[in-house]
């Protein structure tokens, strides 16, 4: 049924299948070879991209250039090193008329970070990820006149983890690294 | 054109005198102090709560669970047997739908279609020429394995396994035959697009093989418009036109075509001897079918031409590689601005004079002046991206009229075949063309016995009869890998 090669005419076990012998062997070989010199640099584990928020210059990309519709990128908190102020940097433009919600002064473009009270003068920020398109315009703000304790991640329960992620190619900061998929997060801890 | 700039990216990093050099120590000295100094302490120290607020903490979903990834090597190789079984043994097209149906589910639609076997290619040669890059074993193992069961049983990776084979198999309802001309000439895409991929991951500039992957964002549901617009047009496409990214781009399909073209055991449409009945003519999808050559004399006619065309062949095999070499070698430059170093230190060298933009800035004038900080690194990984291009692309120029001398030489040889056959490389194992075969009909049991045609011309014999070992006409690129 599956008839192999060697079931041929006895009579003329041919050229052709002399050279096809040959070429698989060839094939196996370099297969074989290629295996060889790549196992050495394999790596049981899986990696995930991750962006280094110390290399990041929030230049905007992460916004426009995910392979995903609204990107995997978004902007997160790190609580421990935020000052709490109540004219945050990252939430206000620069110059704001009134330190209130009003979208005219705030930097989010899609009102993704909520600001709570907490007790005089402190005000909490939090990130609401389903709106935030990880444009990065807070972490700029906050990271240039603030404590920069916002800074952008790729999240991992949306990230398809792309062979190659897209934002790493046009990256202003080169700041896309590949990590170990059991630590996938870069978390900033100081300034 | 890339010799004439090459000086052009060297010079001014060679430039940088003594003087100059200093300057830039010294400033880099400043930035930093200024910088550790600016950055020890936070502006607006975090507050003690008298409240007794308590910090939430930042989440962070984990990512996909490691050994996800070696169930989906385990299911790969599960699928390659269950493939190779239905062809072989079962000769069922059933089995390989129902198998097609589960990897478009498993591979495709759950696991994303990525890393996928197509784009292994890519991380393979990173491997190879990056020694920092680590290479995932997923990545090795869905490289290694189908080309493995290719060089065994043909492509059985193809028949059932790959989500994009698998969906645009499924899609194909009326297929329509594609002109020898076109056929021959759209088939040597894939080597050059290979040859590419290779060129492009070596040097570490882009995985444009993912990048440019047109069925990807149907299994994720979401991408960018152009790329989902590209894959749906192929899709419709291939209602018509069977499995038009295997036959005309995918680059696995080729390194998977040289594979079985060397393979040991073949794909036959009978299961027993072939009546030479004619009714599995015109049952590839995919022009796939080899017919028996027609004959002593007629071949034999034929052979002044095929000689004649043979020798120009050979004359044109390394005037085409030369030419494929030299105009690599021209186009070094451009194909070099792939990599996004190259970009930003040609873009250095433009505003050296510059002052740095202020006001609001674009990611252009933030890469410039991140790169600013320390112009030297950057100049110099460009010059060495642009050395390994100067190799690189004459390789592949090379390589590509190499591709084309093979496709000319094997159109100018003509086997000899007595029976209807696949094609060694080009059949993807679908299972279709079996039972268009009386004598498989018969198997099955499906026709009694009495009803097969009697063999024409010869007698039948009792053993099956001698299996031709032939490489079809279009074997493109194999021919080279026989040799070898
Ligand atoms: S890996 Fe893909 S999905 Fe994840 S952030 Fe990068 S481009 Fe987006
Ligand atoms: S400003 Fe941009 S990065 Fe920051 S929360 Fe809003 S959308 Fe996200
Ligand atoms: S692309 Fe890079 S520099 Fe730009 S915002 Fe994203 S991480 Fe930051
Ligand atoms: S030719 Fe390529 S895309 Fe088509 S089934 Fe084979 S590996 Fe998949």
């Amino acid at each position: 049924m599956n008839p192999t090669d060697s079931k041929t005419n006895p009579g003329q076990v041919n050229r052709r299948q002399f050279l096809r012998d040959g070429g698989r062997a060839t094939a196996v070989a370099s297969l074989g070879g290629l295996l060889g010199m790549v196992l050495g640099r394999s790596q049981a584990e899986g990696y995930v991209w991750q962006i280094d928020p110390s290399k990041c210059v929030y230049c905007g990309n992460c916004a426009t250039h995910c392979v995903l519709e609204q990107s995997a990128v978004k902007c997160v908190h790190a609580y421990a090193m935020c000052g709490y102020c109540q004219l945050c940097t990252g939430y206000f433009e620069p110059e704001p008329n009134a330190l209130n919600t009003g979208a005219e002064n705030c930097q989010c473009p899609t009102a993704a970070i909520q600001r709570t009270y907490v007790e005089d003068p402190y005000y909490e920020y939090t990130i609401d990820e389903d709106l935030c398109i990880g444009c990065a315009k807070c972490v700029d703000g906050c990271t240039r006149f603030g404590n920069g304790s916002l800074f952008l991640q790729i999240r991992h329960d949306r990230c398809v983890n792309c062979n190659e992620c897209a934002i790493s190619k046009v990256c202003a900061g080169d700041a896309f690294v590949r990590v170990p998929a059991s630590q996938p997060y870069l978390l900033k801890t100081q300034h | 054109m890339s010799h004439v700039r090459t000086p052009a990216v060297a010079a001014p990093g060679r430039n940088i005198r003594p003087a100059h050099r200093g300057l830039w120590a010294l400033t880099m000295v400043l930035f930093l102090l200024g910088g550790a100094a600016l950055f020890a302490e936070p502006r607006f120290p975090p507050p003690d709560f008298e409240s007794g607020h308590v910090l939430p903490e930042t989440t962070t979903p984990p990512a996909r669970a490691v050994w996800l990834e070696y169930l989906d090597i385990a299911v790969l190789a599960g699928g390659l047997i269950a493939a190779t079984y239905f062809i072989y043994r079962k000769r069922s097209r059933t089995g390989l739908v129902a198998l097609s149906i589960g990897s478009i589910l498993y591979f495709g639609f759950w696991k994303k279609g990525c890393v996928c076997a197509i784009g292994s290619v890519q991380n393979v040669t990173l491997a190879l020429f990056d020694s920092g890059y680590a290479l995932p074993v997923g990545a090795l193992a869905f490289f290694v394995l189908p080309l493995a069961f290719a060089v065994m049983w043909g492509r059985s990776f193809c028949a059932g396994i790959c989500p994009h084979g698998a969906l645009q198999d499924l899609v194909l309802l009326k297929p329509l035959k594609v002109p020898a001309w076109l056929e021959q000439g759209l088939g040597i895409l894939p080597y050059i697009y290979l040859g590419a991929g290779v060129l492009f991951a070596a040097t570490g500039s882009a995985f444009i093989i993912c990048q440019y992957d047109p069925f990807i964002p149907i299994f994720r549901m979401n991408g960018r418009v152009a790329m989902v617009v590209a894959g749906i047009a192929l899709l419709l496409l291939g209602v018509f036109v069977g499995r038009p990214y295997c036959r005309f781009l995918c680059p696995f399909g080729a390194l998977l075509k040289i594979g079985s073209v060397v393979s040991k055991w073949r794909v036959r449409v009978t299961p027993d001897y072939c009546t030479q009945c004619r009714l599995c003519e015109a049952s590839c999808p995919f022009g796939a079918m080899r017919l028996p050559s027609p004959g002593k004399a007629a071949d034999a006619a034929a052979q002044a031409a095929d000689r004649r065309r043979l020798l120009i062949a050979v004359v044109l095999l390394p005037v085409l590689i030369g030419a494929g070499a030299w105009l690599g070698w021209a186009f070094a430059g451009p194909a070099s601005r792939m990599h996004p170093t190259v970009v930003v230190a040609e873009q250095l060298l433009r505003a050296q004079d510059q002052p740095p933009r202020t006001g609001v800035l674009t990611p252009e004038d933030r890469e410039l002046d991140r790169v600013r900080q320390n112009p030297r690194q950057t100049l110099t990984e460009a010059m060495g991206i642009r050395r390994q291009f100067n190799i690189g692309t004459p390789i592949f120029g090379g390589w590509v009229g190499l591709v084309i001398a093979i496709k000319l030489l094997s159109l100018a040889l003509h086997r000899r075949r007595t029976d209807y056959e696949p094609d060694r490389g080009d059949c993807f194992s679908c299972a279709r063309c079996f039972e268009y075969c009386p004598n498989e009909l018969v198997r099955r049991g499906v026709l009694p016995a009495s009803a097969i045609p009697p063999m024409n011309p010869a007698p039948a014999p009792q053993v099956p009869a001698p299996a031709p070992f032939t490489v079809a006409a279009s074997a493109c690129g194999c021919a080279g890998k026989e040799g070898a």
